[in-house]
């Protein structure tokens, strides 16, 4: 990792020093016609010779601070006068908020002109004079290294930790345990996973209620062609851990034609053509909604899984990793579609336990 | 003692206000030594030098935009019924950090304007790091005394995207509420703990009832205070090692040459905070951002087509999108490589850019303080990696949004994925060799301006009937500009025998080193720039040709 195999003479900084075309400043070097020249003369602007132009740049700046003085009186005065709710339509923007038009107009003019009038008076009127400041080697210098060295040495020689290796070695045990603290109190941000991943809401003889009419569903209510949602019986928006039950529980039924289904298992599963697949995509746990009725595919709007529901679900194109769990479904006494257990499987994204 | 006396009699006398109180403040904080060093230091000038200045008030402007919000926000996830003046949600369940949102955005007045800067503001402080990060990038501002102060920016750009997440995250609205769901599946494909690591995180499965709250404090409290930490000591770097310069008359490696910061750079600096928050709150008027009315709640059945995160978060979006969907089972357990794999891959290609100034300065061996910024052009292989690592970036966004670029463009979803997966690998070693012959084409072009004069257009018949083009020589300040670049010669191994007749090992990561310094610095790499011999010779006598 050191220098010290690289020859110096290779560091620009020696070759320099061999050619003299980049140490010292030296004007019109007539040896050197790449030499520095040094700073360029300064160039008067016209303000630096011309009164009145002066003049004008300060009534320009002027200018732009009044304007943005009247435009937060007219803030405040949009503020008070414009509704709320008022709209109005802006070409090309459309219909949008006029308030928040007006605001943010004024508000925005208010402090541009401010900083249009600074930068204006700096390039302007302000000297322009470029100035050369020297700059000072980062490092210290080798007394100021030595002196801190030697320092620091009396230091540690004075507080004895390297004698006393009792102090240092229960020192430290007492400095690694002590965040442990903490780590621990960490433990209560969460349950532990336990089977939860693996575990939805269906269960045998749980009927299937379709999510738009939150009635249960009938095999003749899904026609051929449509995707339905559905969710478990007894499952209520207002419940409290409805978001979390449905993120596992949702549900997407078609209608395939028994003879088109290539997967033996899912046609055993269905009921007379109708399928119910996890809606959870199981690369990152999207909802599907994208169906495509001629294939029979259906697609994740997130990250573009495409599943063949009529070949078991499986994975045909996109990121996800493994095909969609299916429910198997039946009917009821009274004709309802029902569960006939829980999923095989876990719904949604892998997991490191899910095996 | 006679000096305190005759002070304060002096400031009892008629010394101005603000001198007394100057004085006031000195005798307590010390404020003179520090005025010394300080008022009139000299700042360089250059359009470039500005970006940085963007990312620093846009952050301040979220700053002040956020305090501004949280006095509305309810960072909670209860469900609540929408009672407020959007006609259209009303009656519907939503949680109480979605239904202030929506407060905010119609019932406050201001409040959208607000939530727009604040929202134009965070996108702007990314994109601003991101090309300042360029910046510094393709001039070599990194290199020693700044590494520490690089890695500072690099951390302030990687904390950003993630208070940019954990900030958009908060209205749980359907499109971010999507974007929570695809972390928590990212989470998830970590080997061994991640089940562990979302359950945590979500305080059970997801969404449960604690991640706003939860993303809120780590939004506003945690991440902001780790990065305003961060950006002070920027600062104060940027004032302790000087800023760099360009090479120019003038403008050595030991000296700062510009203007002082009183009055010059108050005025210019203090003004472009202005005008930078002036546009920001004229496009936060004009263009609406992030409107979650018309997104809807969050459910985790339900989602939008067109789903997009904001666009820092893009590359990540494209590495997971375009990857394919490996997954190992064995022994009861799944490795689930297609999510992981991006999810390594995005700290990866970040940690490239990171670790790149300790990686040149090991090939180059140079242990100089660099003040003077390259040309690009004249670091060609850092410029190619650069360029290359760009490419990665941006094939990454594009896979991040290949929905939109097959609807927008009438293209296969399946082809934009394929060209991305090939792009991934492919594209930054076309950039690298395309750049670095670009580069050299232009250190060509720089030294023929140097040793044949700037090409005047003007065409002249020689008695004898030939044509040739005049050619005007460069001013000295011209000439001193284009050839004030330091070049390296490639490092060789040393000799493998001493003198007394032992062999030595020559270690692998010597001949490594040689082999990049070969790479980097070796004859098809940069043209030798022209030297005082050479410029004498075509100059002497025998005129232009």
């Amino acid at each position: 990792m050191s220098s010290q195999d690289i020859p110096e003479e290779n560091l620009p900084a020696e070759q320099a020093a061999h050619e003299g075309a980049h140490g010292a400043v030296s004007v019109a070097d007539e040896k050197n016609p790449f030499a520095d020249p040094g700073l360029p003369p300064h160039e008067h602007r016209i303000q630096d010779v011309d009164e009145r132009a002066a003049r004008r740049s300060e009534r320009t700046v002027a200018l732009l601070f009044t304007v943005s003085m009247l435009a937060a009186v007219a803030f405040i005065a949009s503020y008070v006068a414009i509704p709320k709710d008022k709209a109005i339509y802006v070409f090309p923007l459309g219909h949008i908020s006029a308030l928040n038009f007006a605001l943010g107009l004024t508000l925005g003019l208010a402090l541009f002109c401010i900083g249009a009038g600074a930068v204006h008076w700096a390039r302007t009127l302000m000297s322009d004079v470029e100035v050369a400041d020297e700059r000072h080697a980062i490092a210290a210098d080798p007394d100021t290294r030595a002196k801190v060295h030697a320092d620091f040495k009396l230091g540690a020689q004075e507080s004895q930790l390297g004698r006393r290796k009792l102090i240092r070695t229960t020192m430290l045990g007492a400095l690694t345990l002590v965040p442990l603290s903490g780590i621990v109190l960490l433990r209560d941000l969460g349950p532990l996973p336990g089977d939860k991943l693996r575990h939805t809401l269906w269960a045998k003889g749980k009927r299937l209620v379709n999510m738009n009419t939150n009635l249960p569903l009938r095999p003749e209510d899904v026609a051929v062609g449509s995707l339905t949602f559905a969710m478990p019986d007894g499952l209520k928006e207002t419940d409290e851990d409805f978001q979390t039950e449905i993120a596992k529980a949702a549900l997407m039924i078609v209608r395939l034609q028994p003879d088109n289904i290539k997967d033996k298992r899912e046609l055993d599963w269905s009921h007379q053509g109708v399928v119910a697949y996890s809606k959870i995509c199981t690369h990152v746990g999207c909802p599907i909604s994208l169906y495509e009725q001629q294939t029979h595919h259906v697609l994740c709007p997130c990250h573009q899984s495409t599943f063949d529901l009529s070949d078991g679900a499986r994975v045909i194109f996109g990121p996800a990793g493994h095909a969609l769990p299916q429910l198997r479904i039946g009917v009821d006494s009274e004709g309802y579609l029902q569960a006939l257990g829980d999923f095989e499987e876990p719904v949604g994204p892998a997991f490191w336990e899910r095996g | 003692m006679s000096t305190t006396s005759s002070n304060e009699s002096r400031s009892r006398g008629k010394a101005p206000a603000g001198e007394r109180v100057a004085d006031w403040a000195d005798g307590r904080l010390g404020i003179y030594s520090l005025a010394k060093a300080n008022m009139r230091k000299i700042f360089p000038d250059h359009w470039s030098f500005m970006l940085g200045e963007v990312c620093m008030y846009s952050f301040l402007i979220i700053i002040l935009t956020g305090v501004y919000l949280t006095l509305f926000f309810h960072p909670s996830m209860n469900e609540v019924v929408y009672h407020g003046s959007y006609v259209p949600l009303q009656g519907q369940l939503m949680s109480e950090a979605f239904n202030s949102t929506l407060h905010i955005s119609f019932d406050v007045r201001g409040g959208l304007l607000i939530r727009q800067i604040h929202h134009w503001a965070a996108l702007i402080f990314l994109g601003g790091m991101f090309v300042h990060m360029m910046r510094v990038f393709f001039t070599g501002a990194f290199r020693k005394p700044r590494e520490v102060n690089w890695l500072f920016g690099f951390l302030l750009f990687v904390l950003g995207m993630f208070t940019g997440f954990t900030g958009y995250s908060l209205p749980d609205d359907l499109l971010s509420g999507t974007g929570v769901r695809f972390m928590e599946g990212a989470i998830l494909s970590v080997p061994v703990v991640g089940t562990y690591l979302s359950f945590f995180l979500f305080g059970g499965q997801f969404p449960g009832g604690d991640f706003v709250a939860r993303f809120y404090s780590i939004h506003i409290l945690l991440l902001p205070g780790i990065m305003l930490g961060l950006m002070v000591g920027h600062l104060i770097l940027v004032f302790y090692h000087k800023h760099t310069q360009f090479a120019g008359p003038g403008k050595t490696n030991n000296n700062v040459v510009g203007m002082p910061l009183l009055p010059v750079y108050m005025a210019k600096a203090g003004g472009f905070f202005f005008l930078v928050f002036g546009v920001i709150a004229a496009i936060a008027a004009l263009f609406s951002v992030n409107p979650i009315w018309a997104m809807g709640p969050y459910r985790p059945d339900q989602v939008s087509t067109g789903a997009q995160p904001d666009w820092y978060m893009g590359f990540a979006e494209g590495l997971i999108r375009a990857m394919p969907g490996w997954e190992i089972n064995f022994w009861g357990h799944t490795l689930i490589l297609g999510v992981f794999i991006p999810l390594v891959m995005f700290g990866v290609v970040l940690m490239m850019i990171a670790l790149y100034p300790f990686v040149e300065s090991w090939v180059t061996g140079d242990k100089s303080e660099h003040h003077i910024l390259d040309r690009p052009r004249n670091a060609p292989t850092r410029t190619a990696f650069g360029v290359a690592w760009i490419t990665i970036y941006m094939v990454g966004l594009i896979g991040g949004g290949n929905d939109l670029f097959a609807t927008h463009f009438h293209l296969s979803l399946n082809a934009v994925t394929w060209f991305v997966r090939i792009a991934f690998f492919a594209g930054p070693v076309l950039a690298f060799v395309i750049t670095k012959r670009i580069c050299l084409g232009l250190q060509r072009r720089d030294r023929d301006k140097v040793l044949h004069g700037r090409e005047t257009g003007i065409i002249k018949r020689l008695p004898h009937g030939e044509f040739i083009e005049v050619h005007e020589p460069l001013s000295q300040e011209q000439l001193h500009t284009l050839t004030a670049h330091e070049q390296y010669q490639p490092a060789e191994i040393g000799p493998t025998v001493d003198e007394n007749g032992v062999e030595r090992k020559v270690k692998g990561s010597e001949k490594l080193r040689a082999k990049l310094s070969n790479a980097y610095y070796g004859e098809d790499s940069q043209i030798p720039k022209p030297s005082v011999e050479e410029y004498k010779e075509i100059t002497s006598g025998h005129g232009h040709h």
